[in-house]
């Protein structure tokens, strides 16, 4: 197998005060070129592990055990500083929500080459041009027009094709994508998703792609984790956890996405008895953990 | 939605009357019939023209001393001017840089910051207006430095709480990712976005500063009684109400509007030129 080029190890994080676990040892190896999705219902943890990553999590979370590797180094060892240039550097996010990701009182082209001139330190020119060239490779029209814009004159699509050119700008090799389409409309999603699985295979680049949607996984990712309460509980190639899930969740989950192929069929809701089950493993796992650690 | 064109009503009536004032205040000796301090015995308490028993000239009428109302009350925008400008300004700035501090670093600064604020908002507000001013003695400096003193901390916590909300914006995190320092993201990425809320409450300040000079001089703690201020004229009025109203009702109608041009326009200029809004 190939080197991976993101590998997260045994990661566990709890909410620092009261102690309540947000992560129970995750791991995921995410190869170059390659989509890793990361499904799960709301609060599953699936954003914290993003966030993690990029060392943004909440100053009330801390990270108990684990590893981040990237490149093969370990973030969680590395100073404040360093940490930030490599992920500055070597990472990007495509966040979920476009209206809090651009400052509404800066133009959008500044926006764009800030991580260009601030991290790769380019001149000011060359960044424009680059940014410029990314407009346009994520079809907005009038590239030139845009960047002089203000965040509230373009559309929720617009803001979140903006953001996904700032992404790819600096040439990183692996992106988050935290729920990209939730925040937009339905009709636009479909672009969406098609744009960022184009830019990804220009630019060769990893992408692990945070969703609630299995549908979207379906279309995008070549590896799935699913995720319960901050615990993996299966994690397979996407193609066989389709045809043959391991766990029953999961196959709970695929049968309650909409299939616009198969329009008869009818969704079914998570059965109880099954998430049950998943809280008595969990609540083993917890206990194995404190007599671990006690 | 307002049309984005054209002015809104409120803006354009607080901008006259505020454009007024300001011409009033730089203009007076200019402007003003009479020396606001010349008294002329034998010419008190004067109604306004249009009351018969008026002098041609005093247009607005005298005050016990015999001297011009409208003058006084001209020359009393200069003062009310200078206190809303320094006072409100030197109180926006403390109270914005701490908040803004505070707010982005949270931590121990704001912790610090904080505590010092819920202490001082303890004193009231007044009695620590007169004591200050007992320290530093009477005297249009000590009126500014009390307001700016007592007042800063009204900045500061609004602006703390609104530097905190748009700390937590995504693009704040990016930032910080993307390697700009952290005071750095704070003046580019935060600071821009409350400058709106800090407009507002500089707005309201100064029209609070104005009434705080007026209250002063209204217990004879800013200015002598011979200089024209607005609280200056209010006070001595008070005694004379019953048969020369004006004196008293001229610098109140001038104080009133002032306050309420200035609240007004800061709304006005919110609506109209915040970004976040739109």
């Amino acid at each position: 197998m190939t080197e991976a080029f993101l590998s997260i190890e045994n990661l566990s994080a709890r909410v620092a005060a009261i102690g309540t676990p947000i992560l129970r040892s995750v791991s995921l190896k995410v190869i170059p070129g390659e989509t890793h999705g990361l499904v799960g219902e709301s609060g599953a943890g699936k954003s914290m592990i993003g966030k993690a990553i990029m060392g943004l999590l909440p100053r009330a979370i801390e990270i108990t055990e684990g590893e981040i590797w990237l490149e093969g180094r370990n973030l969680l060892d590395m100073k404040r500083g360093e940490r930030r240039r490599i992920i500055g550097a070597q990472t990007a996010i495509i966040p979920q929500d476009p209206l809090t990701a651009l400052n509404p009182s800066r133009r959008i082209g500044p926006q764009m080459t800030d991580r260009l001139t601030h991290i790769l330190g380019w001149a000011e020119r060359k960044a424009q041009v680059r940014a410029l060239g990314l407009l346009e490779e994520v079809h907005i029209r009038d590239p030139k027009r845009v960047m002089h814009s203000y965040p509230h004159e373009l559309s929720g699509g617009m803001r979140q094709r903006v953001l996904i050119a700032a992404a790819f700008a600096a040439e990183p090799k692996l992106i988050v994508a935290d729920e990209p389409t939730t925040a937009l409309d339905v009709t636009v999603q479909k672009q969406i998703l098609r744009l960022i699985a184009e830019l990804k295979a220009h630019h060769e680049t990893s992408l692990l792609f945070v969703t609630h949607d299995m549908g979207v996984v379906a279309k995008i990712c070549q590896r799935v984790s699913v995720l319960f309460s901050g615990r993996i509980v299966e994690q397979n190639e996407a193609a066989s956890i389709f045809s043959n899930p391991g766990h029953a969740y999961t196959k709970s989950l695929i049968q309650a996405t909409p299939r616009y192929d198969r329009p008869d069929e009818s969704l079914l809701p998570v059965d109880p008895a099954i998430l049950e089950a998943l809280d008595r493993e969990i609540a083993t796992h917890d206990r194995q953990q404190g007599t671990a650690d006690g | 939605m307002v049309d984005r064109h054209k002015l809104p009503m409120r803006l354009w009536l607080s901008g006259t009357w505020i454009t007024l004032f300001v011409a009033a205040a730089l203009f007076a000796p200019f402007i003003a019939p009479h020396d606001p301090l010349a008294q002329d015995l034998l010419y008190t308490n004067l109604p306004p023209v249009w009351i018969s028993g008026s002098e041609p000239g005093y247009y607005f009428g005298t005050d016990s001393l015999g001297r011009d109302v409208l003058s006084r009350l001209i020359y009393g925008a200069r003062i009310a001017l200078v206190v809303a400008v320094i006072a409100g300004g030197g109180a926006c700035l403390i109270g914005s840089v701490l908040g803004l501090f505070a707010g982005f670093f949270r931590g121990w600064t704001d912790v610090l910051i904080s505590r010092v604020v819920d202490i001082w908002m303890a004193f009231p507000p007044v009695l620590f207006a007169i004591l200050l001013i007992a320290v530093l003695g009477t005297g249009l400096h000590s009126v500014i430095i009390a307001i700016i003193v007592i007042d800063w901390t009204r900045f500061c916590r609004v602006i703390r709480a609104e530097a905190m909300q748009q700390s937590r914006m995504e693009y704040v995190e990016s930032a910080l990712v993307v390697g700009r320092g952290r005071f750095g993201t704070m003046l580019v990425e935060v600071l821009p976005n409350i400058i709106p809320a800090i407009g507002v409450l500089l707005s309201l300040e100064m029209g609070i500063a104005v009434i705080v000079e007026a209250i002063l001089s209204f217990v004879n703690l800013s200015l002598s009684s011979d200089d024209a201020t607005w609280g200056g004229m209010i006070a001595e009025g008070r005694t004379v109400i019953y048969h020369a109203w004006w004196i008293l009702v001229f610098p109140l109608v001038a104080l009133f509007l002032t306050v309420l041009s200035f609240s007004q326009f800061g709304e006005g200029l919110k609506e109209r030129f915040d970004p976040v809004l739109k």
